[in-house]
């Protein structure tokens, strides 16, 4: 690990204007950021660590949705009581990922902001634009069984790794932030992450001089939440394929529909023509048929990840099916 | 000696010395390491390391004050500052679990965490859970079940287990909870294995400690 130096953050506002300061990183939960750092992926030569800042609150908002401070742990909000009642696709999709000890430790801000778990942006002997930019892609054609199959581009085939994020934006979570002036910004979830695109070291929107302070999660839309996660092993593994479904669905019609995808592309995936084909339809195949190739429209593999078409095909079949159920 | 009581009755460490402290007893280990040797991973930067941060560690009851180069983890700070290495350091990254230890009740990776963030906290290790000679009923259990093969795991797994049963009191949920709106899962074996999913055993001792922690759970074997 490269030496840095070490200063706790005596509010956000201070925190944000310490990371205009070159080299400098945020530290919250560390579970990603410490173990980058110890391969040198990440080398901060100022940490600021926010921890004792007081932003691990999660609040019931007027319009009868629900504010989570950035430091809540991922364990306090899988377990939060209206998380559970109101939000079950956020709380499974939590307690879908990583282990006990990492959720104890991880936070609401962090997972957000977590890398990329592709095995050539981790192997600093190989090329990546995300690590490196300009070096190469060596997922392209390499071992890329985990990698992405919507929203490619020639410069990186990497997966966002969250689950929490997968549910966040079915949710159409609200980022919020604040810069070193005090001001606040709202950034709506569909547009905190990015594709890659040819700046695939640019992740998300968040601007320098800036940190999260919070998600807001509008009130629950109506239906039943399911989180389904596919991976290698039955715990503690990266999904290849999850889906977040919100499903409203009365006597065989589907009224309204929420779907998001996780294990696909560089951001949680949402298609709003799968949506559209839902609504108001009958549950029936047809329909899931329709969904499933308005999802996968544009779709590619890369040879080691072609699996992951027919896997999310079946994977959506069967959430469909399960929460169409009557 | 490197180590002296301050006024305030703190055990003050040098971190310059490599320094060995078991409870009730001290030892040290008088070989002077080079300060970079101290801190976690590789150094090859040539820079000179960043100020040293002082800090008081509550360790098992004991408070402890250090002074570290900020790289330290805290496994390392366990380990190498203290000589309290029965937290063992499996992966290093986070995967494994060996170096499970509980800071304010709740069970983290000690690898994945700095020391100088956890300033005046209170961290429960391995070598805290027995009272004397009386072993902590998840030690016992673990013994009578033959919970372990090699034990390289093993403390991991122990105060993996007390957080977790801690947790599960508290009705905190997990993956395998069928319902997430009851507020309090029934403790069952899939639920066990699932909430100890973050301790990897190579020796593949899984039925034995799902055993141990239903023992000491107060629940049929």
């Amino acid at each position: 690990m490269k030496s840095f130096t070490y200063q706790r953050a005596d509010s956000a506002t201070l925190a944000a204007a310490a990371t205009l300061k070159p080299g400098a990183k945020i530290i919250a939960g560390g579970t990603n950021l410490l173990d980058l750092m110890k391969l040198q992926i990440e080398t901060p030569s100022s940490l600021i660590d926010i921890n004792r800042l007081p932003l691990d609150k999660i609040e019931d908002t007027p319009d009868g949705g629900l504010r989570i401070g950035a430091l809540v742990r991922n364990s306090d909000l899988a377990a939060d009581p209206r998380v559970r009642q109101r939000y079950g696709v956020l709380s499974r999709a939590l307690l879908a990922g990583a282990s006990a000890q990492l959720r104890n430790k991880a936070t609401t801000g962090g997972n957000l902001l977590q890398r990329t778990r592709c095995y050539y942006f981790y192997d600093i002997t190989k090329p990546c634009n995300k690590r490196s930019p300009g070096s190469g892609c060596a997922a392209l054609a390499g071992f890329n069984r985990i990698h992405a199959i919507l929203g490619t581009s020639e410069h990186c085939i990497a997966t966002h790794p969250s689950d929490m994020a997968v549910a966040m934006r079915a949710l159409d979570a609200r980022v919020e932030t604040v810069d070193r002036e005090g001001g606040t910004k709202v950034i709506p979830i569909a547009e905190f992450h990015r594709l890659p695109g040819n700046a695939p070291e640019i992740e998300t929107s968040l601007e320098s001089g800036e940190i999260i302070t919070a998600v807001t999660l509008p009130p629950p839309p109506p239906g039943v939440q399911v989180y389904r996660k596919v991976r290698d092993r039955a715990s503690y593994a990266f999904a290849l394929v999850s889906v977040a479904a919100i499903v409203d669905c009365t006597r065989g019609r589907i009224r309204s529909v929420r779907l998001a995808f996780g294990g696909l592309a560089h951001k949680p995936w949402r298609s709003a023509r799968a949506e559209q084909r839902l609504t108001d339809a009958p549950a029936n195949t047809a329909t899931f048929n329709a969904a499933a190739k308005a999802v996968l429209e544009g779709a590619r593999g890369f040879g080691g990840n072609d699996f992951k078409i027919a896997l999310t095909r079946r994977t959506l079949h069967s959430v469909l099916a399960e929460t169409t159920r009557t | 000696m490197d180590e002296h009581e301050s006024d305030t009755g703190l055990i003050t460490i040098d971190v310059t010395r490599r320094t060995v402290i078991e409870t009730g007893t001290t030892a040290l280990l008088l070989t002077t390491l080079p300060r970079a040797a101290l801190a976690a991973g590789p150094i090859d930067d040539n820079e000179p390391p960043a100020p040293p941060v002082a800090i008081e560690l509550q360790i098992n009851g004991y408070p402890y004050l250090l002074t570290l180069d900020p790289r330290t983890t805290l496994l390392d700070a366990l380990r190498e500052h203290l000589a309290l290495t029965g937290s063992k350091k499996g992966c290093d990254h986070g995967q494994c679990g060996a170096c499970t230890v509980l800071i304010e009740g709740r069970r983290i990776n000690s690898c994945l965490t700095l020391a100088v963030m956890h300033d005046g906290q209170s961290i429960t290790t391995i070598e805290g859970l027995a009272l004397g000679d009386n072993l902590h009923p998840l030690q016992e259990a673990f013994i009578e079940h033959d919970g372990f093969q090699c034990g390289y795991c093993t403390s991991g797994q122990i105060c993996s287990a007390i957080g977790m049963l801690a947790e599960s009191r508290l009705g905190m949920p997990s993956y395998v909870t069928d319902d997430l709106t009851q507020p309090a899962a029934k403790l069952t074996d899939v639920e066990i294995r699932e909430r100890m999913s973050g301790n990897i055993c190579r020796c593949a001792a899984y039925p034995n400690i799902v055993a141990a922690i239903k023992q000491a759970a107060g629940m049929p074997t």
